[in-house]
């Protein structure tokens, strides 16, 4: 298939569909809209569901349905909506049922404004709901990476029973970009639905979907397996791209919109005759943090570069364990660093490391 | 080679289209290009501007605080712009809605008055595009015709009868292009 002038929103939504989303639900706000507008007119094209909910908290309650019958689901919003679906999210994780979240992250807190923002990297990561677990955490840098990691999302959501959740900030979603949509994969049918889902007990013994263990040594039982999962996903799925990097003694590290801004300061630095390269992670849970620890034997210093007032470097310092001096840079409120931002940034590490 | 390109007006006057054209004539030249707008609660009359980066190489950042390029279609995209544009660059002024003129003498300006020539063509939104033609002969980077062809594919169907027109628009604007 030829590449095509996409819009980041669309091609998100578009790739969804690909992918084989039976069911979307979701509530409209901006900067993801578009995500929205796209399945609501292309879902039932395809006749499949597409419903916009009352609300955020009913949006992710009926993924966890749909996602408990064993349909292949997803919704979309961006942070303060994200936000409303907490409490849900940990139920799915609870319940181990596979469901794809995307986050078109705005400037926050608080309602913030649209913006484009890195704000909700700890929620993504750290807490995507209460008690213990990880989404696995999806960031594209580009309009290409975001069809591409919307079609592996539903990929690890299915093979790990768990929430894959790709989160992007607005500037992806409004932007266009030449990339390409992958083929159309055919929808499962109803009787290939997985054997722990609910489709009615005819002819076998039910099967139970729950979040709620009241014994104590059985919740700890439920834990100790979703926390083997998880270290299985952090075994198997760590992705990352480097650029520059055999040679740096300089490295960035940035994800997403600024990972690809960073590209720029990388080209930048390097015609001054810095020798920079750049780390960005694909995946933010499971975290880069062993390629991270053996480049801090390389390089004299790190520069995280972020859209929020500094989270990711703390995965950073994390990995590297004070090897090297890891410094941070960010610009707030809804902001995107530009190259000539980074560059005086590069040159103060150049010289105090 | 890269351009990275500014396209700036009020909203309603074109300047995302006009700059998504441009993007769609890259894009079918071989190049690589970005196109991102400046989103937010806006409005028709509010402030509208893209930014367009063309590249042979991969692009990074799509951004840029300093374009190589722009069109300027009002007053206030005037006064953000044409400081901003890089020595050596280009800069396409509206001139039948920016009075002012640029005394800069390192970069090349091009004082077209695109919404007068728009009017004689039989629509005054069609003078993004008459900028469009002007820009495009200026940096050279994207032939004419890809332009086009972008508008044989993807002017929107409402205004489908403006076709001709706005082929016309982009020719005239080019025109202005000297040597």
């Amino acid at each position: 298939m030829a590449k095509e002038l996409l819009e980041g929103n669309a091609a998100i939504a578009e790739a969804a569909i690909r992918a084989g989303l039976e069911a979307y639900f979701g509530y409209p706000i901006t900067p993801q809209t578009e995500v929205l507008e796209h399945l609501a007119r292309r879902l039932p094209e395809e006749g499949r569901v597409f419903l916009q909910a009352e609300s955020e908290v009913a949006s992710i309650n009926m993924v966890y349905g749909a996602a408990c019958a064993g349909a292949r689901v997803m919704t979309s919003s961006s942070s303060p909506g994200i936000s409303l679906m907490q409490e849900g999210l940990s139920y799915i994780a609870c319940s181990e049922v596979p469901a794809v979240v995307i986050n078109i992250m705005r400037g926050g807190p608080g309602l913030g404004n649209v913006a484009p923002s890195q704000g909700d990297y700890f929620q993504a990561v750290k807490m995507a709901g209460h008690g213990d677990f990880h989404p696995i955490v999806l960031a594209p840098g580009n309009i290409q990476e975001a069809i591409d990691l919307v079609v592996l999302a539903f990929d690890l959501a299915e093979k790990y029973r768990t929430i894959a959740m790709v989160v992007a900030d607005g500037s992806l979603g409004q932007m266009m970009e030449p990339a390409e949509l992958p083929p159309m994969r055919p929808v499962r049918p109803p009787a290939e639905r997985p054997p722990w889902a609910l489709t009615g007990a005819r002819g076998r013994q039910p099967n139970i979907i729950t979040s709620l263990y009241l014994e104590p040594e059985v919740l700890e039982e439920v834990n100790l397996r979703l926390q083997a999962k998880l270290q299985e996903i952090a075994a198997n799925e760590v992705r990352w791209k480097e650029y520059s990097s055999e040679d740096a003694d300089l490295l960035l590290v940035a994800f997403g919109t600024v990972g690809r801004v960073c590209q720029t300061a990388v080209r930048e630095a390097r015609r001054q005759g810095l020798k920079v390269g750049l780390l960005r992670p694909i995946t933010l849970w499971p975290f880069p943090s062993a390629r991270l620890a053996e480049l801090a034997g390389q390089v004299r210093g790190m520069l995280v570069v972020e859209m929020n007032a500094g989270q990711m470097v703390e995965d950073v310092r994390l990995a590297v364990e004070g090897r090297c001096p890891v410094r941070f840079y960010g610009r707030l409120g809804g902001i995107i660093p530009l190259p000539d931002e980074i560059l005086p940034e590069l040159e103060r590490l150049d010289k105090e490391c | 080679m890269q351009e990275e390109i500014i396209i700036s007006g009020f909203g309603g006057q074109g300047a995302l289209f006009s700059g998504q054209l441009l993007a769609f004539a890259a894009m079918d030249s071989g190049f690589h290009v970005t196109w991102i707008p400046s989103y937010g609660p806006e409005m028709r009359g509010g402030k509208a501007r893209c930014t367009v980066v063309i590249s042979d190489q991969e692009i990074g950042s799509p951004l840029v605080r300093r374009p190589s390029a722009a069109i300027v279609l009002n007053i206030p995209s005037m006064e953000a712009f044409e400081p901003a544009v890089k020595p050596g660059g280009v800069l396409v002024v509206n001139s039948s809605l920016v009075p002012q003129r640029s005394e800069r003498t390192d970069i090349r300006v091009f004082h077209i008055p695109a919404s007068d020539i728009a009017t004689e063509l039989g629509n005054i939104r069609l003078a993004n595009v008459v900028c469009l033609g002007t820009l495009v002969q200026a940096i050279g980077v994207v032939p004419l015709e890809a332009v086009e062809q972008a508008l044989d594919n993807h002017l929107p169907e409402r205004h489908r009868k403006l076709l001709g027109a706005n082929k016309a628009a982009l020719r005239r604007g080019a025109a202005l292009v000297g040597g």
